[in-house]
């Protein structure tokens, strides 16, 4: 891939401070999104990856959060801007999906003026021509007859029609970037298949860059490009997404394949024990010397917990952060 | 075929919609409708659907929980849903829970050791305070935890070490059925596999048998001897694993499989997505309650309810597209292509 990314986030440290200690939930990632592809972030809960999207728009709260490094995007540091600029930003070029239909629409509106409010905001439409866009944006969603689905409230919907309200209001001003923090993970299978379908298909009309934050290996698989691996609030490896699962260097990542029982696994006679990642997530309110991974990594020695691996090219687009990671020749 | 060591017969639980001025019932949710299977001792039957199906429903039912609507249960060759509160006591012992949420699902003011020793308490397993002391310590080793664990308290522990001491509590009663309601479901990836770990583990060890409620086909093949599959209330299938996994005999059982994402970048796969969602178990659908959404539906299903029937060995389904020829089966089509 060439050209200039859309999204270069440098350095990205998210500090919270508690009161017994700071609390380092993103310490120093870095990571680009071209334009029009997917990029998924990877990991399990605590490791960073709500964080850094939330970050990515300014919606941590300063304090106690604080939010260091570079947020690049169409080349401006979004860290520089006003609040002001930010609010233009928000919703608009770049928009969010997030986990809980529930709990992330306003109960006491209408969806159509949900998704109106950002283009009379934003496009400053009317009501009338807002309301209008809004019936299109629900039949871009697939929500059947969208007129009168149009003048409902969110209670009355069910949550696989909140979350493709969601995706409508995010997708409503064209962003050229769009977060997805767990946009399934609330759903049942069968409503998750209809979501990340239409979310396909959407990327390939809409042309939206895609950051998506999932914990499911699967999901990943299906939707994603290229996809970075959090664990502890760092990023411990960075591959396109056959590579990362056809050869995962980082020992975390392999442990996560591991982990994951495989559907059809007792056609081929695979029901094998699942591979376990043993003990904890360590504290992020201790500073970590060495590898974030050492406490649990079966490969882990000396140098391990004392030296912090970098984050290092070991094949063509793979990094991951391990000392013990096998390297391929690099073609220069 | 020895007697199963839990049978459970046209089981129906609908709970009434109360409404009004005075609270008169106002309609009826029909959670759980008419279903019935067994277990036998030691083996794991799944309970697999989406929210809302009623599969933890089930679950409570056959704990006695609430009592039931029409149907019976049968533990061991007893039939207990019409036992009295305190004749179904000692019974309880036989019949333990492992809850989802490992965070609501333990006293935060007792201690590990009396979250533990109350069941051997209840049910006056122990001998003696040594006798205690000792199944205490056996405890924790058997679900892999420090023993001097034992005095802190649950708040001092991570999720899947509280889902431990969940499950911990559950064995204290020594009971012959575990009824896990989507034990793992809250826990992340590198955790849930120590815990289904751990889960396999004691039913070899400890001829366990189990009642594994989840929503999870992945985790459920991977655990599980026999699967049930419900869609709203009812049971659509039943066969053992590899047949069900391999050629599923009803169209939901198909559209479920195939829309769970597999983590292998680039399969290609003819994925079946259903339209819609899951109507309202206050009305549901006349005829078969999947009508609505499946692909094959034919003017039949609108009206006739289909019954579960044999389809293969062990293999039980309730779809009418098994009355058709074998060649306008889609199902069986699907299976050979």
């Amino acid at each position: 891939m060439s050209g200039e990314p859309l999204l270069s986030v440098e350095q990205l440290q998210t500090h919270f401070r508690t009161p017994d200690g700071v609390n380092r939930a993103v310490d120093g990632v870095s990571f680009h999104v071209y334009a029009g592809e997917t990029l998924a972030i990877v990991g399990e809960s605590g490791c960073g990856k709500s964080v850094t999207a939330m970050s990515i728009l300014r919606l941590i709260p300063e304090p106690p959060g604080k939010i260091a490094g570079k947020i690049n995007f169409l080349g401006r540091d979004l860290l520089t801007l006003s609040d002001r600029e930010m609010r233009k930003i928000r919703g608009n070029e770049i928009s969010m999906i997030f986990q809980e239909p529930m709990t992330s629409l306003n109960p006491v509106l209408t969806v159509g003026r949900q998704i109106g409010e950002t283009l009379r905001l934003h496009q400053g439409l009317s009501s009338a021509a807002a309301e209008q866009k809004a019936i299109e944006m629900l039949t871009l969603v697939g929500i059947p007859s969208p007129e009168t689905r149009v003048k409902d409230y969110p209670h009355q919907l069910s949550g696989g029609m909140r979350q493709r309200v969601m995706i409508a209001i995010a997708l409503a001003c064209n962003p050229k970037l769009l977060i997805a923090d767990e946009p399934t993970t609330a759903l049942d299978v069968t409503i998750q298949a209809q979501i990340l379908d239409l979310m396909r298909d959407l990327k390939h009309r809409v042309g939206a860059a895609i950051v998506l934050i999932t914990h499911d290996l699967g999901v990943v698989a299906e939707v994603a490009e290229r996809v970075v691996v959090m664990y502890a609030g760092r990023k411990v490896e960075e591959a396109r997404v056959a590579d990362l699962f056809a050869n995962p260097r980082h020992p975390y990542t392999q442990g996560l394949l591991g982990a994951v029982p495989k559907l059809g696994s007792s056609l081929t006679g695979e029901t094998t024990r699942l591979s376990e990642i043993p003990g904890l997530v360590p504290s992020l309110k201790n500073k970590i010397q060495g590898c974030v991974f050492a406490g649990r990594c079966f490969m882990a020695t000396e140098v391990c917990h004392t030296i912090a691996p970098a984050l290092e090219l070991k094949a063509e687009g793979h990094a991951a952060a391990c000392h013990y990671a096998p390297v391929e020749a690099v073609a220069a | 075929m020895s007697t199963p060591l839990l049978q459970v017969d046209d089981l129906k639980k609908h709970f009434p919609i109360r409404g009004g001025l005075f609270g008169t019932v106002t309609g009826q949710v029909h959670a759980v409708d008419g279903i019935s299977f067994s277990i036998a001792k030691g083996e794991t039957l799944s309970l697999v659907g989406e929210s809302g199906c009623g599969k933890s429903t089930v679950g409570r039912a056959v704990l006695q929980l609430f009592p039931i609507t029409a149907g019976q249960v049968v533990l061991d060759g007893q039939r207990i849903d019409t036992l009295s509160a305190s004749s179904m006591r000692p019974l309880r012992q036989r019949m333990q829970v492992v809850f989802q949420d490992p965070f609501s699902s333990l006293n935060p003011r007792m201690r590990v050791r009396d979250i533990l020793a109350e069941p051997i308490r209840n049910f006056g397993i122990a001998k003696d305070a040594a006798d205690l002391e000792a199944r205490l310590a056996r405890l924790m080793d058997t679900v892999r935890l420090p023993r001097d664990a034992i005095n802190r308290w649950p708040h001092e522990f991570s999720g899947g070490q509280r889902q431990r001491i969940g499950i911990a509590r559950a064995l204290a009663a020594e009971p012959d059925l575990i009824v896990c309601d989507e034990a793992v479901s809250a826990l992340d990836v590198s955790v849930k596999a120590q815990i289904v770990n751990l889960l396999q583990d004691l039913q070899k060890e400890l001829g366990l048998a189990m009642l594994f409620i989840s929503h999870d086909l992945a985790i459920v093949e991977h655990m599980t001897h026999r699967v049930a599959v419900m869609y709203l209330g009812k049971i659509v299938e039943v066969a053992g694993k590899r047949s069900l996994f391999s050629a599923p005999m009803h169209p939901y059982t198909e559209a479920l499989l195939s829309a769970v994402p597999v983590p292998i970048p680039g399969q290609a796969r003819t994925r079946k997505i259903l339209t819609g969602d899951v109507p309202s178990p206050i009305n549901p659908p006349k005829g078969c309650r999947f009508h609505t959404r499946c692909p094959y539906a034919f003017d039949r299903c609108r009206v006739d309810e289909p019954e579960l029937r044999p389809t293969g060995e062990g293999h039980i389904a309730a779809c009418h597209l098994h009355d058709l020829p074998r060649a306008q089966n889609p199902l069986l089509n699907a299976v050979a292509a």
